[in-house]
């Protein structure tokens, strides 16, 4: 009977401590989205979408980071997808068994948690070190760098998904392989190559650290690709260190309007390829 | 009626000509699209290629400066050109180890939650949240730490640390000096906040792969809740679990914007936890676009590349690991 309720003893408590863990952990996460929203929502005014970043002590908006991100985020997806998609497909359908692909398989997952700064450098020495001056291109590549592996995973990942009998049917009409790929497997996996994509723009609407020595920063607003460009996290990197009221608080906003984002695109994803899922 | 048949004749051999070129654009095609596809995987390879022979070259000047040196020198000092990795690679390993010292239990704690004990309406949702949470920049846990994590601490907790570890021999050292608030114990309690829901998850991801029988089977012998968990679903999974973890720890090492916010960026290495130090990436993205000549730029980028070393170990031994898992699972 003893050993009987030590062992129910020592199952309370762990269990307990499994419980705290949790409570504990969702706690913290709440606490900071909920300090987030407070402090954004006083930041956040029409002011914020239509004014440009001021200078230190006056009130201004966020327009040309928020231009600037958006540009630099279209641009880093449009390059880094086709590519990354590309590779998937020869990973998932050409070349499902050969070494290449569990070495690119292998490669790809490693430079999806490589640290994002190191992105940085690599596109500071072969473009803004060659260029000569940081540049809104540069910021584009890096992000794009960051791209390729996301939509590399997803890609592979939804075409594996792909029944092999739809594409033996395709193959049995006579199709040679890029038409069963175009027609048959992208078709049948397009709700998970559009979430690979907008996970992709989540993950690198939100980065700062490629684009620090890449882009740089702009104080005005500038669509010049060949110029520095401004960008949201950028911008907060610099406001929120700065001991200057008016900065802090358009940090705290744009931190707010670039979580919305990376929440917003995060939960569509997530319900196309629930869809998926349930079909 | 000869001429008919000739040019039937004629229709069949064009009808020929024309399928045969037809079959041979579709094969060209075909073609095309393999070497194109083949061609956009190597191209994932050559990014890592180039960014290990970028980082190489551009490390080069300081590599020829400091030789060895540099590893395990502590002075950095832009203004006389003497350059040494020591600190920030000692604040990158201590901020981790804090990190992981937290996240990894309650990541655990969370994940047994998630796949044993939770209500199974609430499975999906908590789910769901935690994965979000994982996805949120890196930059925003930067933000909420230094105006609210980091006031915090320097007015509630670390006074209280100090104090109550004053007279114990070891820990005294550990905590000691004025609470600035911004420091390496700070650090690595937001990057344990940080690196948190991506251990939970993944872990949860991992227990998922337990199959019910060998639960049900623990069960059924009159096993309790927490001897199924520590008997049953952490031996079977633990090349995945410490795969997760080892996914998070590289996480927390290469993590920049959470930890730059909140380190103090003083490259010198204490003794005391609440002192002000520098990680790796906090020094790169401090002072990357302020350095002036080529030898601070170029210690900088060994910096980088010391660090990408250090994590692509700890990345590759993780894939391993999760690896390992996965052909358990299949088989």
């Amino acid at each position: 009977m003893a050993i009987y309720d030590r062992r129910r003893r020592t199952n309370a408590t762990y269990l307990a401590l499994c419980y705290m863990a949790a409570i504990f952990g969702l706690s913290w996460l709440v606490v900071i989205l909920a300090t987030l929203f407070w402090q954004g929502m006083q930041g956040m005014s029409l002011a914020v979408f239509t004014q440009m970043t001021p200078p230190p002590g006056a009130d201004g908006g966020l327009l040309n980071a928020i231009v600037g991100s958006l540009i630099m985020t279209i641009l880093g997806v449009v390059i880094g997808t086709p590519l990354g998609m590309l590779a998937g497909t020869y990973m998932a359908e050409y070349g499902r068994y050969t070494k290449l692909t569990f070495v690119v398989r292998f490669i790809n997952d490693i430079l999806l948690s490589a640290p994002s700064i190191i992105v940085g450098l690599f596109v500071y020495e072969i473009m803004v070190a060659r260029m000569g001056h940081f540049s809104g291109i540069a910021g584009a590549v890096a992000l794009a760098v960051i791209v390729v592996p996301v939509v590399v995973r997803t890609t592979e990942d939804m075409l594996l998904l792909v029944p092999g009998p739809l594409r033996e049917a395709a193959s049995a009409l006579g199709l040679p392989r890029n038409l069963v790929i175009g027609k048959v497997a992208y078709r049948a996996a397009r709700a998970g190559l559009i979430t690979g994509v907008l996970l992709a723009i989540a993950r690198v609407s939100g980065e700062t650290a490629p684009l620090l020595f890449t882009a740089l920063n702009n104080q005005f607003f500038s669509t010049n690709l060949n110029a520095p460009m401004s960008s949201l996290p950028a911008v907060i990197f610099q406001f929120a260190l700065s001991p200057y009221k008016e900065w802090q608080q358009l940090a705290w906003a744009g931190a707010l309007i670039i979580t919305f984002a990376v929440l917003a695109l995060s939960i569509v994803a997530r319900v196309l390829g629930a869809q998926r899922t349930a079909k | 009626m000869v001429d008919v048949a000739i040019e039937a004749d004629a229709t069949l051999t064009s009808l020929a000509l024309r399928r045969a070129q037809v079959l041979h654009g579709l094969k060209f095609h075909d073609n095309m699209f393999r070497r194109l596809t083949m061609g956009a995987a190597l191209t994932v390879l050559l990014i890592l290629g180039g960014v290990i022979a970028s980082l190489i070259m551009g490390s080069i000047p300081a590599i020829r400066a400091f030789g060895f040196d540099f590893l395990v020198t502590q002075t950095w000092n832009p203004v006389t050109e003497k350059f040494g990795a020591m600190a920030p690679i000692y604040g990158t390993l201590v901020t981790a180890a804090i990190a992981m010292a937290i996240a990894v239990p309650i990541g655990l704690g969370v994940a047994i939650f998630l796949t044993e004990l939770c209500p199974y309406v609430l499975r999906r949702p908590i789910g769901i949240a935690i994965e979000l949470l994982a996805g949120i920049p890196s930059i925003i846990y930067g933000i909420w730490g230094l105006f609210v994590f980091a006031p915090f601490l320097q007015a509630h907790v670390q006074p209280g640390l100090i104090e109550a570890f004053a007279n114990v021999p070891v820990l005294s050292a550990l905590f000691a000096g004025p609470p600035y608030g911004i420091g390496m114990l700070t650090a690595g309690f937001i990057l344990a906040i940080m690196v948190l829901p991506f251990v939970a998850s993944i872990s949860r991801d991992v227990f998922d792969t337990v199959p019910p029988v060998l639960k049900e089977a623990a069960y059924g012998v009159g096993s309790t809740t927490w001897e199924v968990v520590r008997f049953i679903v952490i031996p079977y999974t633990r090349t995945g679990v410490i795969g997760g973890v080892m996914l998070g720890l590289g996480r927390a090492l290469g993590e920049t914007m959470a930890v730059t916010f909140v380190i103090g960026n003083a490259h010198r290495i204490s003794v005391s936890l609440l002192a002000p130090g520098t990680t790796i990436s906090a020094s790169i993205a401090n002072e990357f676009t302020e350095a002036v000549g080529d030898l601070y730029t170029s210690a900088l980028i060994e910096l980088g590349l010391i660090l990408f070393v250090m994590t692509f170990i700890i990345l590759a031994i993780a894939r391993y690991m999760l690896m390992r898992l996965e052909r358990q699972a299949g088989a």
